[in-house]
């Protein structure tokens, strides 16, 4: 602790020059490892048939419950389903479902934040007002009321997860725009005669949209997260190809005897949006040096 | 300073008002009829059903229906559960004091475990520590509340057998909901610790500080911690957001009970005067924090103080 406090004035001098060095070290290693499960994911999500050695929907009546081992890598369920086939093939509806809500919600919120904040004034008040309200249900119980409103459908809970995330994205947009309209080049393209659309696409959303971005990646995994708890609360989409929250569900009721059914989809879960998080970190440092934290 | 926070409880006011009518559209707005589901495919007679209908009020049009429950929801009537006719508000009063407890716990370990990484983390900036908090800090952020639910009672549950899988009497049944919900919360309060206290590491105050020869350890928990905990109590604000909303899993992994469980099995027998207390309840908790933890600023920090004297707020 001393000598580690000591050194400190050395380190604060030698900081810009560190930045460099601690790139190539652990945290790359972290980044290049997290980029290897998305696109480990990406691909179960993209072509799990030639991932997973058997078929989701096969029920052997002769491997119940079996533990991991060899031939069933990460054990059966009580169908007698391989559950690494189903995690591999469960990635297809869990990714779709984080990056369909991140398109939705953070488009609708993006463009509600922009235009709110651009065109200000009494629109911009009550906007906000109502993005406040929103603000007030925490964004999981608001999924949860319309997710059991609309019923299940992959639709429906892309539709429930994106109106928990629209008042984060706009409220982030709105800031970022508000800062920027003020901007001296902003006014010098009203000078020039740019009408107030062209000066709007062309300049204040570009340069808006950094902080937004760095939120987009991460709420890719925040997104997964939050289906995920839809599906295991018994909301989800039923399938025969269920994804990973639902298989962690159905497995619930056999912890006491298969503690693998459980943890393996809430494993992939956890690493997914582990790893979007890390690359998320790496996105905020590269777009935003001013705030790098990492 | 009075006048400020007036301003701020009367909109804190308008917004929770604003949330339970914008629930009671989405609710409206609901496919399905509540009278078939409240009768749960028990065979009845259509004058049955639409005498059921009229006694509710649901055959009503929706201007009606709203005025309705916004003037009953002002004299604090919150309806009666269409599972089973139990009064809204009494049931949700006796569940609370479970949720809120678990909430306090989990706040106080993610306020805990949250500073005390991001702290050790700040000073030990790229050392091993440094390393250890952060991963925990992103982990935390990471892991869906169920599945670190469910690792924790398969290891000190079934495994292990310290602490109780179920129930919610006692303080042992506290610690693992507790931990589930605590790390998520610690997880978001270490990264926003770290990044501001390394940010003021790097104020032109801090370099005065060390020039005029004070000790490393007064430098750091004498100016540079003290500076660092404004922008982390705004995050108790939405951590308690956060962790409210995740009470509902957590309250259903470790069969607890509390409002968050009800929630969820309201959501699932379509219970709409159920959901609606909850949200509604829930959305003040929510306000209302965030409400101290605006005021407490003007406590804690001269500048704000000073700008509110000013007529700002």
């Amino acid at each position: 602790m001393k000598e580690a406090t000591a050194l400190k004035p050395i380190r604060k001098i030698t900081w810009k020059a560190s930045v460099s060095l601690r790139r190539i070290s652990a945290s790359s290693v972290f980044l290049y490892a997290a980029c290897l499960v998305v696109i480990f994911m990406t691909a179960c999500a993209i072509a799990p048939q030639w991932i997973a050695p058997y078929s989701p929907e096969v029920m052997d009546p002769n491997q119940l419950l079996q533990p991991p081992g060899a031939v069933h890598l990460l054990g059966t369920d009580y169908f007698g389903r391989d559950v690494f086939s189903l995690v591999v093939y469960g990635a297809r509806d869990s990714l779709l479902i984080g990056v369909a809500s991140v398109l939705v919600g953070g488009g609708l919120g993006g463009v509600i934040g922009a235009l709110s904040g651009y065109i200000g004034g009494w629109v911009d008040v009550i906007v906000m007002r109502l993005i406040e309200i929103l603000m007030s249900i925490p964004g999981i119980l608001l999924a949860l009321a319309i997710a059991a409103a609309v019923g299940p459908s992959l639709f429906n809970i892309v539709l429930a997860v994106s109106a928990g995330v629209i008042p984060n994205y706009a409220r982030v947009m709105r800031s970022q725009v508000l800062t920027v309209k003020n901007k001296p080049y902003v006014l010098a393209s009203r000078s020039i005669g740019s009408s107030e659309l062209s000066i709007f696409l062309k300049h204040v959303l570009p340069n808006s949209l950094s902080p937004f971005l760095v939120m987009a990646t991460v709420g890719i995994g925040s997104s997964i997260l939050t289906s995920s708890g839809l599906s295991f609360l018994g909301l989800g989409v039923i399938k025969e190809i269920p994804d990973w929250g639902t298989v962690l569900s159905q497995g619930r009721g056999y912890l006491t005897v298969a503690w693998w059914i459980c943890t393996f989809p809430g494993a992939a879960i956890a690493l997914f949006v582990l790893s979007v998080n890390v690359i998320g970190d790496r996105v905020r440092d590269t777009l935003d040096p001013r705030k790098s934290g990492d | 300073m009075t006048g400020a926070i007036t301003t701020r409880l009367f909109s804190s006011l308008l917004v929770v008002l604003g949330s339970s009518m914008l629930v009671f559209i989405i609710m409206y707005l609901l496919p399905g009829d509540p009278v078939l589901i409240m009768l749960d495919g028990n065979a009845s007679t259509p004058e049955a059903i639409a005498s059921l209908k009229s006694h509710l009020g649901l055959d009503q049009p929706f201007y009606v229906q709203f005025y309705r429950y916004f003037i009953h929801l002002l004299q604090g009537d919150f309806g009666v559960s269409r599972v089973n006719g139990d009064l809204v508000l009494p049931k949700i009063l006796e569940h609370l004091p479970a949720t809120l407890t678990l909430t306090l716990v989990s706040v106080s370990v993610s306020l805990v475990v949250g500073i005390l990484l991001g702290v050790l983390s700040a000073i030990h900036r790229n050392g091993v520590i440094d390393f250890a908090a952060r991963f925990i800090g992103l982990f935390g952020i990471s892991m869906p509340a169920f599945w670190t639910g469910i690792l924790l009672l398969l290891l000190f549950s079934i495994q292990l057998g310290w602490f109780p899988a179920m129930g919610s009497d006692g303080w042992k049944t506290l610690v693992l909901p507790g931990l589930t919900l605590g790390l998520i919360g610690a997880g978001f309060i270490v990264r926003m610790v770290r990044n501001t206290m390394l940010e003021v590491l790097g104020e032109p105050y801090i370099l005065t500080l060390r020039a005029k020869g004070l000790s490393e350890r007064s430098v750091m928990y004498g100016h540079a911690l003290r500076n660092s905990l404004i922008p982390a109590l705004t995050m108790i604000g939405l951590t308690v957001g956060e962790l409210l909303s995740g009470t509902v899993v957590t309250e259903t992994v470790f069969a607890r009970q509390g409002i968050g469980r009800i929630l969820a099995d309201a959501i699932l027998s379509k219970d709409i005067p159920v959901v609606q207390g909850v949200i509604f309840f829930t959305a003040m908790i929510y306000v209302l924090t965030n409400l101290i933890v605006d005021i407490s600023y003007s406590f804690i920090d001269p500048r704000v103080r000073r700008s509110q004297l000013k007529g700002g707020v």
